[in-house]
């Protein structure tokens, strides 16, 4: 393999490892807060491409994007409020059900607005033959978009679940729920706020990465197999690790390009996830002492 | 035999709802409610699996997909090609094959449709026994995504693969004869025979589930799924058990494959989607998980409003609504609201629990 | 002879040592009491014994039988049989139905023969039904039979948990304080019953709270304080014990 090829390769497999990242944090998010691992994770994604892509018609990109971001994380906290918030100790299969029926409902009511077109945020600088030239290999600017935008969103939340009181609440929140509610946080505004974030978040990916991977009603499933595969192998609840993981199923997909075909693609992902889970249950990256601690 | 008394009720609805169809010229309405037996098959098999062994299958879909397209390849696809090796030679010598011509005359040499669904059948248990052995290892949300991805690599084997007809799916299946006089077959000429055929094999498949429900090994099922510690500690071999009960349920799932398609005349890969998992997990929630009539009763209503087109385009989305309303105000089922049958809130570990013991 | 014996058995949580250094042996045919203050290490003995905990070190022998690295299925198959200290019924099972899953290692019925109803499984229902609803009467709780067992009176539960047991017919049987959460008179029903319990020919290794009732009816008694075995003696002897008294009273 040439040295461009490589580069060529390893590039779209950090761009697709990203976008699998920043789900994956979503389902830590959630899962910290709540012990929900959130099935409809990778309809957020999906619609932040799309309301962004029907914003467009009305108003210049960043404005779009951060309105489909906001409506988003509105979704989201709704979806909360509705479904989740009143239940009382809801059995792990009853929640199983409940956000995979939401994540059907998102789909269908997507199919319904936009149709099975596959749609396209436009690049956000030049177009689709732009590309600009590293170690000899030609990348999309976007490919840059993505990552840094990835990259951003990481630290951000970073600093923000270390430095900031509602931060430290929601860590708080994860660790001892009952001790929280003692100290007189409302650990069910922690759960709504869980769900604003990593609806958010899943919103900007899905805008970020929509001119290169395009934006369809169904992406959400394939999104949210792979980044919950990421979830595990970085150690459930451990974002740190979620970003090594995607990045290294992201770069582990696109090579394989080169050895099976197309088709079986998606299947390389499942196929680690299902070796994942029956050799080493809690993660490469994770702990089994803190997976003891979240045990199933 | 008490036990199977109440059997007795429902053939003579069976028997009704045909006559009525006669009656009033609606004979068409018998195809749907034929499919929709085949479909419940696997969904009372699922019941046993998730309401009273506890364990959920996102991929059950991807079972029924294993018997269909194994038993349409075969019994479709061509040997001609491979006359001279010995195993086709072998098989030709059993008996197992059938040669014919095909639409244009040509040879046409292909395994019949019973030593067919035999092999279908076997590799779905064989399948399941190799996935079963670590997936059932694992519990919640990492059960729910290991078999969920199960289902997602049958969907993408069967859309990847040309033997398999790709996104097209295997048409012109052949019938399939049961026996002298009875062909599980699409046939108008057969219809009301393959009604009652199909009804037949559901009611003999939850005959022999209520059996087992109502036997030892029913009852170490429903004590794992009361208390895995205590039923450990009684001397029940909970690995085995799951797995058996697995296993079973996918035993029913592709039999309810190999009938359907050979019914249908075909297969396409949407019966292999993850929707199609979802839609069976849904309809065993519907009645009421550890259900058996509720899950047939539910199976057979559902599945027929939805290949009747009743739910128009908003088919998906019904399900979907269906799963959470359920989940939301009936964990129990929708004959727990009319009945006010109450299971035990204690059955199931919650989402705290399970995190913090 | 010893039907169990615990050799240097020690288990570690991290940096608790809840059981350590423990050595003792229960005789055929007696009534032994583990007993201690909470946090002892009782109940983590009893799981290290019964399987559902793997010790860190040390030797659990069974019947002559070591039985490290065994599931406890495989130990319940041995004939040894367990109480819970939250009693663990199986919900949504009859009491019934409860005590009839003790019987499922005396049953040979298999899925296929289940499914079929063949008749050879026939004779075997019959006689788990006879037998099981046999030691619901034993226990006083026939009437209750066909009651789910987790709506009974909680000390309705114990006795279904204790005929649950009894049904496994088991050499040994573990009780995690039977009498917990029981008035006096429904304690001193108990004490009478496990005392039946070991006429019958079953030994009995209790973990116990209740004093009296321990000083009742063992035969002997292991002092448990922080995991470790501080004595080991007859019911008088321990009484009378200074460090056991300490322990329980204070300086």
């Amino acid at each position: 393999m040439s040295t461009e090829l490589f580069v060529q390769y390893l590039f779209a497999g950090i761009t697709y490892g990203s976008i699998y990242a920043i789900v994956a944090i979503g389902f830590n998010i959630i899962y910290n807060t709540t012990g929900i691992i959130n099935f409809a994770q990778g309809e957020f994604v999906m619609l932040g491409g799309m309301i962004a892509i029907t914003l467009l018609s009305f108003m210049p990109l960043p404005a779009a994007i951060a309105l489909a971001v906001i409506i988003t994380m509105i979704i989201g906290a709704l979806i909360e409020i509705i479904f989740i918030r009143w239940l009382k100790n809801p059995s792990v299969l009853r929640m199983i059900i409940i956000t995979i029926g939401l994540s059907i409902l998102t789909r269908e009511a997507a199919v319904h607005i936009w149709g099975e077109n596959i749609r396209a945020l436009p690049y956000f600088v030049g177009n689709e033959i732009t590309t600009i030239g590293i170690m000899g290999a030609r990348i999309s600017p976007q490919v840059l978009w993505v990552v840094g935008v990835c990259g951003v969103m990481v630290a951000v939340l970073h600093l923000f679940f270390r430095a900031t009181s509602v931060g430290r609440e929601m860590r708080a929140c994860a660790a001892n729920r009952l001790a929280t509610i003692l100290c007189g946080i409302n650990p069910r505004n922690m759960v709504t706020f869980s769900f604003v974030l990593s609806a958010g978040m899943g919103a900007l990916a899905g805008c970020v990465m929509s001119p290169i991977t395009y934006s369809q009603y169904d992406m959400g499933t394939g999104l949210a197999i792979k980044g919950f595969t990421v979830a595990i192998l970085g150690g459930l609840g451990n974002s740190g690790g979620a970003v090594a993981a995607g990045l290294l199923l992201g770069v582990i997909e696109a090579f394989s390009v080169s050895v099976v075909p197309l088709a079986f693609q998606d299947a390389i992902a499942i196929a680690i996830l299902l070796l994942i889970l029956f050799v080493k249950p809690h993660g490469i990256f994770g702990s089994g002492e803190a997976a003891r601690l979240k045990a199933f | 035999m008490k036990r199977i008394l109440p059997i007795l009720p429902l053939l003579a609805v069976v028997v009704l709802v045909q006559l009525v169809t006669a009656w009033t010229g609606t004979q068409y309405y018998l195809t749907q409610m034929t499919m929709a037996a085949y479909y419940s098959l696997l969904i009372i098999g699922l019941c046993v699996l998730m309401g009273y062994a506890g364990q959920i299958s996102l991929g059950h879909a991807g079972f029924f997909a294993i018997g269909g397209y194994l038993s349409a390849a075969l019994t479709t696809r061509s040997l001609v090609p491979f006359k001279e090796a010995a195993l086709v030679r072998l098989l030709d010598n059993c008996g197992m094959l059938h040669a014919g011509k095909d639409l244009y005359g040509g040879e046409l040499l292909v395994v019949t449709p019973w030593a067919a669904a035999v092999f279908a059948v076997l590799v779905a248990a064989l399948i399941a026994v190799a996935i079963g052995i670590p997936v059932l290892k694992l519990k919640g949300h990492y059960l729910a995504m290991a078999t969920l991805g199960f289902g997602i690599i049958i969907y993408r084997l069967v859309l990847a693969t040309p033997w398999f007809g790709e996104a097209d799916g295997i048409s012109g299946v052949p019938p399939f004869q049961l026996f002298s006089g009875v062909t599980v077959s699409g046939e108008t000429s057969v219809r009301i025979l393959n009604y009652y055929l199909a009804w037949g094999v559901l009611l003999c498949g939850l005959v022999l589930l209520i059996n087992l429900m109502q036997s030892r090994i029913g009852r170490a099922l429903r004590a794992i799924h009361g208390s895995e510690e205590a039923a450990d500690a009684m001397g029940v071999n909970i690995a085995r058990f799951k797995l058996q009960t697995f296993v079973l349920s996918a035993v029913f799932a592709a039999i309810a494959g190999v009938l359907l398609t050979h019914y249908n005349g075909g297969i396409g890969p949407s019966e292999a989607g993850v929707m199609k998992s979802v839609r069976y997990v849904a309809i065993v929630a519907v009645g009421g998980m550890a259900h058996l009539w509720g899950a047939m009763f539910m199976g057979v209503l559902l599945n027929f409003l939805s290949l009747r087109g009743v739910f128009g385009s908003y088919d998906d989305a019904v399900f979907g609504l269906i799963l959470i309303v359920i989940m939301l105000f009936a964990p129990d089922g929708i004959l727990s609201l009319i009945t006010g049958r109450k299971k035990q809130a204690v059955t199931v570990p919650t989402v705290q629990q399970d995190r913090e013991v | 002879m010893a039907i169990l014996a615990v050799e240097n058995l020690h288990r570690r949580f991290g940096g608790l040592h809840a059981v350590n250094d423990v050595s003792f042996q229960v005789a055929a045919g007696q009534i032994k009491a583990v007993i201690g203050p909470n946090g002892a290490g009782k109940t983590t003995l009893f799981n290290l014994v019964s399987g559902a905990l793997t010790p860190s070190s040390g030797v659990v022998r069974f019947q002559g039988k070591d039985i490290q690295g065994r599931r406890p299925f495989e130990i319940a198959a041995l004939g040894m049989a367990r109480t819970y200290q939250n009693i663990k019924m199986f919900a949504g099972m009859t009491a019934l139905e409860n005590v009839m899953v003790g019987c499922h290692l005396r049953g040979k019925a298999g899925f296929l023969s289940s499914m079929l109803h063949a008749p050879w499984t026939w004779n075997e229902e019959r006689e788990v039904l006879g037998k099981s609803m046999e030691l619901l009467e034993l226990l006083e709780i026939g009437e209750s039979a066909h009651v789910l067992a987790t709506s009974l009176a909680f000390g309705q539960q114990r006795a279904v948990e204790l005929a649950r047991a009894l049904a496994m017919q088991p050499s040994l049987l573990l009780l995690d304080e039977p009498a917990a959460g029981l008035n006096i008179y429904e304690t001193a029903e108990v004490g009478r019953l496990i005392t039946k319990i070991r006429d019958m020919g079953i030994t009995v290794l209790l973990v116990e709270h209740d004093m009296s009732l321990v000083m009742d009816i063992s035969d002997e008694i292991v002092v448990l304080c922080f995991g470790e075995k501080i004595a080991e003696d007859l019911p008088a002897a321990i009484q009378n014990n200074p460090e056991v008294i300490k322990i329980y009273l204070g300086e």
